[in-house]
């Protein structure tokens, strides 16, 4: 698949030394809903901040649809559209003038028709002549993704889009964000919602620290990654783990009703066998069984968890040394 | 050139002013008015004429160049610190404006809505003051020279100033003195002649003075030095939104 977006060796280092971002390498392609994770203060922001032409690189090179985007910055930003966290419009101004605002800024010449579609789209149309201060919560977040998309971009970054935004809303977005991948334009969207990137991501990238730690397919990723767990329902409680069991991954649930079995679905051998021979072994009868495989979240908690141990065991062995 | 993007900052800062006349247009008419009222028809008619000029006639490009310097640099001010406040920056930043074409949206409207507004105080002038333009021609030169420099001050006040006092000091704490004590009321030959000599340090005196010439054909300094002064300070105010963007002070990390 053809890159739209190509991030080599990006870094950038504030004026007081905090690094923000090193050495980031991404691809995104085109036509692509690829979800950023990592917690507060990875680099997310900035990584779009970048890309967007708001705040500066120290080193490195991005280009948006082969076009530089500090070398030829002109063309590189009419590719993008930019939906930042925080809602920033002019209190007073009307949905129709900030539109049109956002359309001519990005150097398009007026096309009415086009904005009444994107007003209808995002249910704004009736509000175009309302000042934006009169606009609920949520019209002014799709007031800010009608902004970014009035210059028709191939690209649109997301920046924490449904942040403090209620469950229905959320869906809405959501609903939209797909439709907008179907109409061709790639999407870029940063959250620390796991079930956002779960639900919407073709890829995923986690940066932690701001570290790239990885960039996969979002089912791939699930399927590499996760753990599978099997529950099991007990007709009687059990008081502990029996020995002949003690050496497997289980736990048990504090009512003793609960025998979990936690197993690795990459793995060639799961132990599922031998756990259910032993189970049987130990005359242990079940009523009902269910399995669970672990969410998107629980493999982000893990990389980013994974990243830190790491860390400290370096800086222990330093400190050592 | 990106000729929409220059339009959209124009027309949206221009859409501020027609949105808040009151605020932007009628308060500054009406209180330069009082000033033609007290100081030209009241005041004015029981002082003498100062190089020939009727003393009510006299206060008028002084008073117009007050406006105009407030004016440009509130309005350029605002204009820019308001989006830097509010975080609407970040479109401007974004989008593919560069940055000359930024400072001709927010300088241009700045200078337009001032100019506007200095030609409406000489049109209400005219209901309190006989006067009379010998230089039409030059008259708008020096209009326009100075609502642009000094807009261009004001684009720099807003990018610089990171909270609303900070908007306010320079306007208030400098410019407005400097504007009263540039020759506003007076001619700087009815000083001391040691006042006379430090007078010449503030770079208004070059501005009101080159404006009464073009009303009156009288100036406190020649008038190729009120032109040199005006463009150096012009020049001055260029170089210092060169460096700016080129090195995202305050508005670009």
């Amino acid at each position: 698949m053809e890159s739209i977006i190509s991030i080599k060796g990006l870094s950038k280092t504030y004026a007081e030394g905090f690094t923000a971002l090193n050495n980031i390498d991404l691809e995104i392609q085109r036509g692509e809903i690829f979800a950023l994770l990592g917690p507060n203060g990875a680099g997310k922001t900035t990584l779009i901040s970048i890309i967007c032409g708001i705040v500066n690189p120290s080193c490195g090179d991005v280009k948006v649809n082969g076009h530089n985007i500090q070398r030829d910055y002109r063309t590189a930003r009419t590719e993008i559209g930019l939906v930042p966290q925080e809602i920033a419009t002019d209190a007073f101004e009307t949905v129709w003038a900030a539109v049109r605002f956002s359309r001519g800024l990005f150097g398009k010449a007026p096309d009415p028709a086009y904005l009444e579609k994107i007003l209808r789209q995002l249910s704004l149309w009736e509000k175009k002549d309302n000042k934006i201060i009169t606009l609920s919560g949520g019209m002014k977040r799709r007031l800010m993704i009608a902004k970014a998309l009035s210059h028709e971009p191939n690209v649109l970054f997301l920046d924490e889009p449904t942040a403090g935004v209620d469950v229905e809303l959320r869906q809405d977005m959501w609903r939209m964000v797909r439709g907008l991948r179907d109409s061709g334009v790639t999407v870029i969207l940063t959250t620390h919602y796991i079930e956002e990137a779960e639900e919407m991501a073709d890829r995923v990238g986690v940066i932690n620290r701001g570290e790239l730690v990885l960039v996969e397919e979002k089912h791939v990723l699930m399927k590499k990654m996760g753990e599978k767990e099997l529950s099991l329902q007990l007709p009687e409680p059990l008081q502990e783990i029996p020995q002949i069991l003690a050496d497997l991954p289980l736990t048990l649930s504090s009512d003793g009703y609960q025998l979990v079995y936690r197993f690795d679905i990459k793995s060639e051998d799961t132990g599922l066998t031998e756990f259910l021979r032993r189970l049987n072994a130990a005359n242990i009868e079940f009523r009902d069984l269910h399995t669970r495989e672990s969410s998107l979240e629980e493999i982000f908690v893990n990389l980013v968890h994974g990243a830190r141990l790491e860390r400290e065991e370096q800086l222990s062995k330093e400190v050592q040394e | 050139m990106n000729w929409y993007g220059i339009g959209a900052i124009y027309k949206f800062e221009m859409s501020r002013t027609w949105r808040t006349l009151m605020q932007s247009i009628a308060s500054p008419v009406l209180s330069t008015s009082l000033y033609f009222i007290v100081f030209g028809a009241a005041i004015g008619s029981r002082m003498g004429d100062i190089d020939g000029v009727s003393y009510g006639a006299f206060i008028i490009p002084g008073l117009v160049m007050l406006a105009l310097l407030s004016e440009s640099i509130s309005n350029a001010s605002f204009g820019i610190f308001f989006p830097k406040f509010s975080g609407t920056i970040y479109e401007v930043l974004s989008a593919p404006v560069s940055p000359f074409e930024i400072v001709a949206g927010y300088v241009g409207a700045a200078a337009t809505k001032s100019m506007v507004l200095g030609l409406l105080i000489l049109l209400t002038a005219r209901f309190f003051v006989d006067y009379e333009i010998l230089h039409p021609l030059w008259m708008l030169t020096f209009l326009a020279l100075t609502a642009v420099t000094f807009s261009l001050f004001g684009f720099i006040i807003g990018i610089w100033a990171d909270d609303f006092q900070k908007l306010q000091v320079i306007p208030l704490m400098i410019i407005t003195p400097l504007t009263f004590l540039g020759g506003a009321f007076y001619s700087i030959s009815m000083l001391p002649e040691a006042w006379q000599k430090i007078t010449l340090f503030n770079p208004v005196v070059y501005l009101i003075s080159g404006f009464r010439w073009a009303f009156y054909g009288v100036a406190d300094v020649n008038l190729t030095l009120s032109i040199s002064m005006t463009l150096l300070f012009f020049a001055l105010c260029l170089m210092t939104v060169w460096w700016i963007f080129r090195t995202g002070y305050r508005i670009k990390t």
